[in-house]
């Protein structure tokens, strides 16, 4: 049986391979030659062979078969045998498999080796791949070889040790002994790996964390001592001694300083010292001034090394070396927080930052910006905000966004800088823009009342030019449906459009490629709208997409045909009467300022109720009684309320002397009065006048003051405007309001009333039964 | 450290230490997104990503990326120092190391790593101690080119 190929030779030959198809069929032909070597038992090859499966393996092909090769060249007396076998068995084995657990032996024998150099073996794989159980099986010879003088194992021990804890942290109390006196070691190596072993007992152990902060001083000993120390050509990067281990060092003082004065005290000087003196041309001394600034940051420190830190970042920032821009960035980013000040102070640079080409920059530069923003610089800060929304990659266009909107809400300078910024967001990232910003959107919106006129105009403007960015669609299509009457009244600065054109638009919409569905339904209920406010027919429109495939906007559609039909007359009623008109001002259940049409298109089922308290409110405007049974079991008060206040109702002065002088205090509760006074109509003895006077006897205004009633079937009602929303108090004044009840079936009249008001700062809400009407005002 | 990756611009694995455990299949996948998420660099960017949840710490040197991924606590600069001297041993080791020595000694790769960092940490900060300790381990092979 001749020799296998040797490994170089198997590289070279598997490196002459000009396709995937030889290099396979080359190495298919050498595992096969391989796996019958294993069969053979043949202990002088599996070195070679194993080695060569390792390449082979690294090439991407499987190489399971050598697992247990591994293990019999790891249980080999051969040194070579016991180098590759171990390497194999970090590569190959698997600690999920049971298979590794075989090695548990082995690895405990050449712990206790004579030869330093096969304990090390053992001690790395340990600490590389050692799982739960072989960590359990080993710990204790580990902790025996922390306590050896040979510092070449010491060191290794030390960071298997490290290995053990994390895999099982409960054996952490077994090598606190040993840890006695490994700060005195002079070997770097062993001082470094014992810096990391008591990093990771004080981050996962309060109780170590107490019991090491003793060694403080000793730390900042060591660490003044590589400072101050000449040359020393052995640890040398840059001119600066063991900047590794300096740094594992500024990390511990940083968890062993956290939360605690007079540690912190205690390593003051020394983090002064290295913050000032460290060399900063190369990255090395960076990388140690990054550290420092981390501790500066973490632990009790005074405010001058705090400025100091911040500094240091703020120099980092610029720097030419991206990479010490970036963790500057980073930095910045965690203490923003608590050093709000001192990274303002750095602003002009971060914002520069967003100009950057690397895309971690970017990001970071736009969460530190974002972060910076306040009263006193939104509008500059905007302003480069807004321009980096313009050119960033999409990736960022939703965050940033988002971002804008928040700034916005919470710094805008006045109403219509906000509605531009808004404006300028959704017009350059509105398709990246969040889907619950529109109703947020449309809020604001509705909110600034005095805005209407040029927002809709503004939309409008910017429909015309794009209408593929859905959000922008959706706010432009709800504003033109509810300010549709602002856009053509003239009103707006520049060319307006006539009323045809706005309902071709947002045809235009409804037929779209473009428009998603959630946009369709949004344009035609604003075609539905606007049918009442214009002059022109939009029930064309809307009764196509009464056969829409789309099951939402066909329910919409036959709807609001059907609303359409019964009611024509409606759409010249005056204003005061429209329904459309009452939808904005219906508080049905929410205390929330109007946003009522907003919500209906974020939930269908919400629509559907509303579109019946919609029937139900234009049956009781126009006496269509076979509506009212979709009401059913609602347990919604229904009210009816005209919209805001225009004129004082009329006392009704010289039709009281037919009623006589029928007054009937009715509400009396919480300081508020309602009296009822009543009249009969003329010429209509069906109907009833009833004047509600609402008296204050608090010391508080009630303000936003708002009555409305409901009244059974058999009857209608008509609430008229009231005098005003203000009650005043201590009887100052009163509200007056006219109610119309129509009962020509000469029933019994009953009211149910709700009052809403607010009253020193509290909403306050109120339902009651008026029950005991005079029979003269009924019969 | 997590993991360190050695691969060529092709995006060939020249060298993968793991330091944490995960089956052969997810190290497949791990290795084979990350290589091409470097490689699709540009030239002029940042040494440091953020990738799933982990932070990437990688540079180039001639043919080879050098690329770790380290824990959040974790130093980036320090590690790229770390980077750099595990290329200075090497470059000691073989004297002027280029990727073809790595390619067809890759086993010496692995015993150099493994006499500088275990278990993710670097345990010995002298250069000269860690070639040293390859130096002597390689005498107690037996005649090593007559059995590898």
């Amino acid at each position: 049986m001749p020799a296998p190929i040797r490994l170089r030779e198997l590289i070279r030959t598997i490196r002459t391979a000009r396709t995937q198809a030889e290099e396979r069929e080359m190495i298919q032909k050498e595992c096969a030659a391989i796996r019958s070597s294993f069969r053979e038992e043949d202990n002088t090859y599996r070195c070679r062979n194993v080695a060569k499966l390792l390449y082979m393996h690294m090439l991407g092909y499987p190489a399971h078969f050598g697992q247990l090769e591994c293990l019999k060249l790891i249980a080999s007396q051969k040194f070579t045998d016991k180098r590759i076998g171990y390497l194999g068995a970090m590569l190959l084995l698997d600690e999920r498999q049971d298979v590794h657990l075989l090695m548990t032996n082995c690895i405990k024998n050449d712990l206790n080796h004579s030869t330093q150099y096969v304990q090390g073996l053992a001690l790395c794989t340990l600490g590389c791949m050692g799982s739960s159980e072989m960590c359990r099986d080993l710990a204790g010879e580990v902790e025996k070889l922390l306590k050896t003088s040979n510092s070449y194992l010491r060191k290794k021990a030390a960071l298997c040790a490290v290995h053990v804890i994390r895999k099982v942290p409960e054996l952490m109390e077994m090598f606190l002994p040993a840890t006695k006196n490994l700060l005195s070691e002079k070997n770097h190596g062993v001082l470094h790996t014992s810096v990391v072993l008591l990093t990771e007992m004080c981050e996962r152990s309060p109780d170590m964390l107490l019991h090491f902060r003793k060694l403080v001083p000793q730390l900042v000993r060591i660490l003044k001592n590589l400072i101050m120390s000449g040359y020393s050509p052995e640890h040398d990067v840059s001119g600066i001694s063991d900047p590794f281990l300096q740094v594992r060092i500024l990390r511990l003082l940083r968890i062993l300083g956290r939360s605690d004065d007079d540690s912190s005290e205690a390593m003051n000087d020394i983090l002064a010292q290295v913050a000032t003196n460290t060399e900063t041309s190369k990255n090395v001394g960076n990388a140690i001034l990054y550290e420092t600034v981390l501790t500066i940051m973490d632990i009790k420190s005074e405010s001058g090394l705090r400025v100091l830190a911040i500094n240091i970042l703020g120099r980092f920032l610029l720097n030419n070396d991206k990479n010490i821009r970036y963790v500057a960035l980073t930095s910045l980013l965690k203490t923003v927080q608590t050093d709000h000040n001192a990274v303002q102070r750095h602003r002009s640079t971060i914002v520069d930052c967003l100009k950057d080409l690397d895309v971690s920059i970017k990001r970071r530069a736009m969460e530190l910006s974002f972060a910076l923003v306040n009263g006193n610089n939104i509008r500059g800060m905007m302003k480069e905000l807004l321009y980096f929304l313009d050119s960033c990659d999409p990736e960022f266009k939703a965050d940033c966004a988002s971002g804008v909107f928040l700034a916005a809400e919470k710094y805008a300078p006045s109403k219509r800088w906000h509605i531009d910024t808004i404006m300028r967001v959704l017009t350059t990232a509105g398709s990246y823009v969040r889907d619950d910003s529109v109703p947020n959107l449309i809020q604001l919106i509705t909110n600034s009342v005095e805005m209407h006129a040029y927002t809709v105009q503004r939309l409008y403007k910017a429909l015309l030019d794009d209408i593929s960015q859905q959000p922008l669609v959706q706010v432009s299509s709800w504003c033109i449906g509810e300010y549709g009457d602002l856009l053509v009244s003239g009103q707006c600065e520049e060319e307006e459009p006539i009323q045809d054109e706005v309902l071709d638009v947002l045809e235009g919409l409804l037929v779209s490629n473009l428009s998603t569905p959630v946009t369709r339904g949004y344009s035609l209920t604003a075609i539905m709208k606007l049918s009442t406010r214009f002059s022109s027919d939009a029930n064309s429109v809307v009764s196509i997409y009464g056969s829409s495939i789309d099951v939402e906007l066909q329910q919409r559609a036959v709807e609001y045909n059907a609303l359409f039909k019964k009611y024509d007359h409606m759409r010249f009623y005056s204003e005061h009467c429209c329904f459309v008109q009452i939808l904005p001002a219906l508080q049905v259940q929410s205390t929330h300022p109007p946003c009522f049409t907003g919500s209906i298109y974020t939930s269908s089922l919400f629509y559907r109720f509303n579109l019946h308290v919609l029937y139900y409110l234009v049956s009781l405007l126009f006496q269509a009684n076979d509506l009212l049974d979709l009401l059913g079991g609602n347990d919604v008060v229904p009210v009816i309320q005209t919209t805001l206040p225009t004129k004082p109702a009329s006392a009704g002065g010289e039709l009281l002397d037919l009623l006589g002088d029928l007054s009937l205090s009715t509400y009396s509760k919480n300081g508020l009065k309602i009296e009822f006074t009543f009249e009969r109509a003329n010429p209509n003895p069906n109907i009833a006048v009833i004047t509600i006077h609402a008296t204050n006897t608090t010391e508080a205004d009630m303000t936003e003051f708002v009555f409305q009633a409901a009244v059974p079937k058999t009857f209608q009602l008509q609430l008229l405007s009231p005098s005003s929303n203000i009650v005043p108090a201590l009887n100052q004044g009163s509200v007056t309001q006219v109610i119309r009840v129509l009962n020509p079936q000469k029933q019994q009249l009953r009211m149910r009333v709700k009052l809403t008001y607010t009253h020193k700062g509290s909403p306050i809400q109120d339902l009651a039964e008026v029950n005991n009407f005079p029979p003269q005002s009924w019969q | 450290m997590q993991f360190m990756l050695l691969f060529s611009r092709q995006g060939k694995l020249r060298l993968q230490k793991w330091y944490v455990p995960l089956s052969d299949k997810e190290r497949k996948k791990i290795s084979r997104d990350l290589v091409q998420t470097i490689l699709a660099r540009k030239p002029k960017m940042c040494s440091f990503l953020e990738w799933r949840d982990l932070k990437i710490v990688y540079k180039r040197y001639a043919s080879l990326y050098f690329c770790c991924a380290v824990e959040d606590q974790d130093n980036e600069l320090i590690t790229l120092e770390i980077i750099h001297r595990y290329v200075e041993l090497l470059d000691k080791y073989f004297g002027s190391v280029c990727e073809l020595d790595i390619i067809f000694n890759f086993e010496k790769a692995y015993f150099i790593l493994d006499e500088f960092l275990l278990g993710g940490e670097a345990q010995e900060t002298s250069k000269k101690n860690v070639l040293k300790a390859i130096e002597q381990a390689d005498l107690l092979q037996e005649v090593y080119e007559l059995v590898l």
